[in-house]
């Protein structure tokens, strides 16, 4: 029998507000434990908690870039339980109210992911397992989460990586959060079942609890497919379960069952009054968003003329997308701005994170004249390469580079001259290529650019030389 | 009544007494008293003379920092002071020292307060006589036999017996109304809202109000003027509440015209001394030319319940955090990080505490909220507009404080349910989130101070405070000082 799986992500993301949800602490990553603390975020007996409206607001912008119904009139809940990272015993989070429901994320097939819920939370702190001992540092708690949870609309492994690089990127470009599942900022609970195909009703999910990257999301998605298949083609039933998977062996294994399910208690904090969204409020944020991934590709592949794979990488990063638009409204040509991007200036970064960072020493109107010289034929692609890496070697302009020589165009009889000179220096080379083999006429091309530095046009000299050759 | 608030702060500024000499004196009293009163978890002695001292010298200076400057007084020890140990009067708070001021604290310091101490209190506000702190009972100053009271039982008694000029207290169910009715003081519960809660250890959140305890209306309302106003540190803190002091307009405030209300079915089992003076009260009212209106409470058999309920709820939370690991008492042996929680729980926190804990665990948990915590919300909004149906017909409502006058020690631990139902009348203005304002209007047979309380509408403060004066200024009560403590 054929099956699938079935699988939901709740995705747990910090937002990147300066101060934490209910007090004024900044949020900054790392700093010596318990110095981003006060006696709010410690849960001091006697202290009340504020809300941040920044948070509110970039809980709505999420909502709205993932096409979400906005709440008009919402709360915060207290969700109870026990743990030393968790100073009040309880956390501040939204259970029969949230911000945000019934959204969903497009796939490039079409298909939609549909979004349950967005709601707001607080953050933990963090136990450190030390010499026996354990420590608490509360830095990070109070800092503000959504959590995003969809529904049961994944059905592969490609989908779930898919979904989530989406939703990275959204948040990313509306500017609420950095996403980066290396430093925690995006974490994710995945629930999976399995189902024969065809069959509508769902199976049994697992949980698997707190994963930090989606190499072991793929990982973990994989080896539960394979376990719950296993069990139901063996005749077992699949237990519901919270799930915990092991980074070195790449298996999931048993935390807890579905008898030892917390129960959180959940009520209304009475601390927090009643959170009231007016139509207005919705209309100013929606004005200020900007443009989203999918209505950027659009406009990069109909207006610009780009191809979509290029665009694509262009745009997967938002730092860089914001780099090429300046160069654009410099006056770069996009299709030269984009090729010097994706195939010169890409080689610099060696990780995702650099390329998220996309810190350049130049600036994007430094590229931008570069390239207003390609774009006016005034200087050859090669030279315009050259150029650009000792521009980025340096962060001076490009006029500190190019020689009177390299903006001298190459005088037309010239080329003739030395179409002739290559085809004497290269019979053999002609003789093959007269014989059918075409890429012989490589050899004396390069002959000829080679002598201008690169300078002919490549295309030009190529035809001059098959009507000399062909005569 | 006179005000000793007034009285005090004209020989402070006339120069007829220092704050100094005036902290020293109350110091003195304390050493009397406490032994058969124990009004105070704690007396901060070196801090009260500092501060008497800065006091003096503003004072000399030139600068008033207010009616409150130079004044003893007593805080209620669930309220914190930077550095002052703060208990709640729970063991398992032991040792703790705030690392801020509460806002209510912040603000009277600025006005020059004297913090003689901090007052004594039933284990984390949980009870009604006083009797759970772990630092042992408050007696009621005018028979040591009885209960002060509770749970603000130390700041009414401090205030009763004159080791305090005020005190500040706070009222969940009844907790500074109760106690002030008890001791022949007055107490005022205010609106919700209208004193900031931040550095206030929460029992409820959304019951849970500051008020002063003091020796007259007059003084209530000086020092309610005082801490009132809005903070941006506390959500649920008033914005546009009335900003103007009350005190001053005491005096001109008229009965004339008023209609007070009264619930008859108040007064069908009711003990028949209580019934009589606050009928006496009435009488005065109508004598003065106020209208006595009728008015129902068809809801106030649910009120206890939803109370306890809800209070019960938000202290399960509130009290979570408690677990021995960043503050307060740790247990000494345990062989696990799960048996260290629970074992300093079952340890710090007192019999009442516990059974509260657990009465507000099950009515949240899954499968029994709805029929408890969901029907307690949708009470409580019943009964809120109610009040809106009554304070259309009247300006305010006049009942007892409590079913009887103080309880003998070690009474309420035997008859649980009594002493739970004996809010009855309290109550109802924390679940509505009222003003009420509890004063004396008699005394028993046996001596003890009776207490009637007039219940307003939200925000007006001034005017059941401006009739509970008018009353007071009648003499009628036949409550007077104590001889006791400092006398000037």
């Amino acid at each position: 029998m054929k099956y699938e799986m079935v699988v939901g992500l709740e995705t747990h993301v910090e937002l990147s507000t300066k101060s934490k949800i209910f007090c004024s602490c900044p949020t900054d990553f790392g700093g010596e434990p318990n110095t981003h603390c006060c006696p709010v975020c410690t849960g001091e007996p006697g202290t009340l908690p504020i809300l941040n409206k920044k948070v509110l607001e970039y809980a709505i912008k999420a909502g709205l870039a993932t096409n979400c119904e906005i709440s008009r009139s919402t709360h915060m809940d207290r969700k109870n339980y026990v743990y030393p990272d968790l100073p009040k015993a309880y956390q501040i989070s939204q259970f029969d109210e949230p911000i945000c429901k019934e959204g969903y994320i497009e796939l490039d097939s079409g298909r939609r992911i549909g979004i349950l819920r967005i709601h707001m939370e607080e953050d933990a702190g963090k136990l450190v397992h030390e010499g026996g001992y354990t420590y608490v540092d509360y830095n990070r708690g109070g800092v503000p989460l959504i959590e995003i949870v969809t529904k049961p609309d994944i059905r592969s492994i490609d989908e779930a990586r898919e979904y989530l690089e989406k939703l990275q990127l959204i948040l990313r470009h509306i500017g609420v959060s950095d996403c980066k599942m290396q430093e925690g900022s995006m974490r994710c609970d995945v629930n999976i079942s399995i189902r024969p195909v065809g069959q509508t009703t769902f199976g049994t999910r697992c949980e698997i609890k707190n994963m930090n990257s989606l190499s072991f999301i793929e990982k973990a998605l994989a080896y539960e497919f394979a376990r719950q298949v296993d069990l139901v083609e063996s005749g077992q039933a699949v237990e519901q379960e919270t799930r915990r998977f092991d980074e070195v062996s790449g298996t999931t294994e048993s935390m807890r069952g579905k008898e030892d399910a917390q129960d959180y208690r959940y009520f209304r904090d009475p601390d927090l009054p009643q959170i009231e969204v007016s139509e207005e409020i919705i209309e100013r944020i929606k004005a200020g968003l900007p443009e989203l991934p999918r209505q950027k590709q659009a406009r990069y592949t109909t207006e610009l003329g780009l191809p979509a794979t290029e665009s694509a990488l262009i745009i997967k990063y938002k730092n860089i997308a914001d780099y090429f638009e300046k160069a654009v409204a410099a006056g770069a040509s996009p299709k030269n701005a984009c090729n010097l991007i994706v195939t010169h200036i890409f080689r610099n970064f060696a990780t995702e994170e650099e390329k998220e960072k996309f810190a350049l020493p130049i600036t994007p109107e430094m590229l931008a004249e570069l390239i207003k010289l390609l774009d006016g034929g005034k200087i050859t692609a090669n030279i315009a390469r050259d150029t650009l890496t000792k521009m980025l070697a340096s962060g001076k302009p490009c006029t500190d580079f190019l020689t009177a020589s390299d903006l001298a165009s190459v005088d037309p009889a010239e080329v003739d001259r030395l179409c002739k000179e290559a085809i004497a220096a290269n019979q053999k080379a002609v003789a093959d290529f007269l014989a059918g083999k075409e890429i012989a006429l490589k050899a004396v091309l390069g002959y000829v650019m080679k002598a201008t530095r690169g300078k002919a046009n490549a295309a030009e000299v190529e035809a001059k030389l098959i009507s000399l050759i062909k005569g | 009544m006179a005000s000793r608030i007034k009285t005090i702060g004209g020989m402070l500024r006339r120069g007829e007494i220092t704050s100094l000499e005036l902290t020293k004196k109350y110091l003195e009293a304390i050493k009397a008293v406490e032994p058969s009163v124990h009004a105070y978890a704690k007396v901060t002695e070196d801090m009260a003379l500092n501060l008497a001292m800065e006091a003096d010298e503003a004072f000399k200076r030139g600068d008033d920092l207010g009616p409150l400057a130079g004044i003893p007084m007593s805080l209620k020890d669930n309220m914190t002071v930077k550095d002052v140990e703060t208990t709640c009067c729970s063991k398992i708070l032991s040792g703790y020292r705030p690392t801020y001021n509460s806002f209510v604290w912040e603000k009277l310091s600025k006005g020059g307060a004297v913090l003689l101490g901090k007052a004594n209190m039933d284990d984390f506000a949980m009870g009604s006589t006083c009797e759970t702190s772990c630092y042992g009972p408050t007696y009621n100053p005018y028979n040591k036999n009885y209960v002060s009271g509770g749970s603000s039982g130390g700041s009414a008694a401090s205030v009763a017996s004159n080791t305090a000029v005020y005190s500040i207290g706070s009222d969940t169910g009844g907790s500074i109304r109760q106690p002030a009715a008890f001791c022949g003081v007055v107490g005022l519960k205010p609106t919700y809202g209208a004193v900031s809660r931040y550095g206030l250890l929460a029992y409820a959140s959304g019951l849970d109000q500051i008020g002063p305890i003091a020796s007259s209306v007059e003084d209530a309302a000086i020092v309610f003027d005082a801490i009132k106003g809005h903070d941006e540190k506390d959500h649920t803190s008033a914005k546009n509440a009335p900003a103007e002091p009350i005190a001053s307009s005491l005096a001109a405030a008229s009965v004339k015209g008023k209609r007070i209300g009264i619930v008859k079915s108040f007064y069908e089992d009711l003990n028949a001394e209580i019934k009589e003076a606050v009928f006496k009260a009435v009488k005065f009212y109508e004598s003065e030319g106020a209208e006595i209106v009728e008015v129902d409470m068809p809801l106030i058999k649910y009120v206890v319940p939803v109370y306890y309920i809800l209070a019960c709820a938000e202290a399960s939370s509130n009290l979570g955090r408690y677990d021995g690991i960043r503050l307060g008492y740790r247990a000494s042996r345990y062989t696990d990080i799960d048996d260290m929680i629970v074992t300093t729980r079952s340890e710090g926190f007192g019999k009442e505490v516990q059974k509260r804990i657990l009465l507000g665990t099950y009515v949240l948990s899954s499968g029994y909220f709805d029929a408890y915590y969901k029907k307690a919300q949708i009470l409580r909004n019943r009964i809120i507009a109610s009040f809106g149906e009554i304070f259309a017909k009247c300006d305010a409502i006049i009942s007892p404080v409590a079913t009887r006058t103080a309880f003998p020690l070690d009474y309420a631990s035997d008859n649980p349910i009594e002493t739970y139902l004996a809010d009855i009348f309290t109550v109802p203005a924390n679940i509505a989130g009222l003003p009420a304002v509890s004063l004396p209007c008699g005394k028993d047979s046996k001596g003890l101070p009776i207490g009637m309380q007039l219940i307003g509408n939200k925000f007006e403060e001034g005017k059941i405070l401006g009739l509970a004066h008018s009353f007071e200024q009648s003499g009628l009560s036949g409550v007077t000082p104590l001889e006791m403590g400092v006398r000037l």
